[in-house]
């Protein structure tokens, strides 16, 4: 599971460089979310900008994420793709969690 | 007689293969087909929509069907005039009762947000006519995407009944 971490104003930005998170890579996906999270401080936000495929497996561990990470670390998503926005939707997820339509800008992006 | 007795127009197979029943060939075959560059071409949210019940009920059978043994699913897929229709057949364990109701999981509070629960659920807003036969040892599963916005779901699915009888 690819994984790219970059501190953006105090937040951890975490850029999922992979094209699914489904039944065959949620595992994966959570394991290495929790490594590379782990004794950090702050909010994290996913960036699933090149995830273009999410099943039911996929959003189990982004609900294991959030939970992992505890109440002390919020953790937000951004940039959904059209599949993975519509997961969320018919989940009600969409409420759970607060979505940011564009991934905060890190270094890489900056002009 | 109603509409749906008379002969339907020649329904067109899109897709006939089979995989290999485990995580990995379900995930590779899906993203072939519906991001590869020999990618299925279908309108508007179709392919959105039957690449999730795919990959839902796909899961389904090799988590349940084939725990305890190899198989391989066959899918195939139809386009016909009322969206379409797909049929997934393995030799794994029989389902066990009902189809389920796909209600949407309890949200509970933050600490208790579910995980799962969610596969049923999403099969069933993105399909219609969904039937579970199992025949001589063999399990079927047939669906049809009505190919319109799924959002109103509900009613997407009464406009056209139960086409059951059409089923190949």
């Amino acid at each position: 599971m690819e994984l790219t971490v970059e501190r953006v104003d105090g937040a951890m930005v975490v850029r999922v460089g992979t094209s699914r998170i489904d039944a065959a890579g949620a595992i994966g996906f959570k394991e290495a979310v929790r490594d590379r999270t782990a004794g950090e401080t702050g909010p994290v936000v996913l960036d699933l900008s090149q995830v273009t495929f999410l099943d039911s497996s996929g959003l189990g561990a982004v609900v294991a994420v959030r939970k992992l990470l505890g109440p002390d670390r919020p953790l937000e998503l951004a940039a959904l793709t059209p599949t993975v926005e519509k997961v969320f939707r018919l989940t009600r997820m969409d409420s759970v969690f607060t979505i940011r339509a564009t991934a905060p800008a890190g270094l890489r992006h900056a002009g | 007689m109603p509409d749906s007795a008379q002969a339907m127009p020649a329904d067109t197979i899109l897709l006939s293969l089979a995989i290999a029943g485990t995580p990995d060939a379900v995930s590779a075959a899906l993203q072939a087909l519906f991001t590869g560059p020999d990618r299925l071409s279908l309108p508007g949210d179709t392919g959105t929509d039957v690449q999730i019940v795919l990959a839902e009920a796909m899961n389904n059978i090799v988590e349940h069907a084939y725990a305890d043994r190899p198989g391989q699913i066959e899918v195939t897929l139809w386009s016909t005039p009322d969206g379409l229709k797909g049929r997934l057949v393995d030799n794994g364990a029989p389902m066990p009762g009902a189809l389920p109701a796909g209600t949407l999981p309890a949200m509970g509070q933050d600490g208790d947000l579910p995980e799962g629960g969610f596969g049923w659920f999403l099969i069933r807003q993105l399909a219609c006519d969904i039937v579970y036969r199992r025949q001589d040892g063999v399990n079927h599963l047939l669906f049809r995407i009505p190919g319109r916005q799924s959002d109103a779901l509900g009613m997407a699915c009464a406009e056209t009944g139960d086409n059951v009888a059409n089923w190949p």
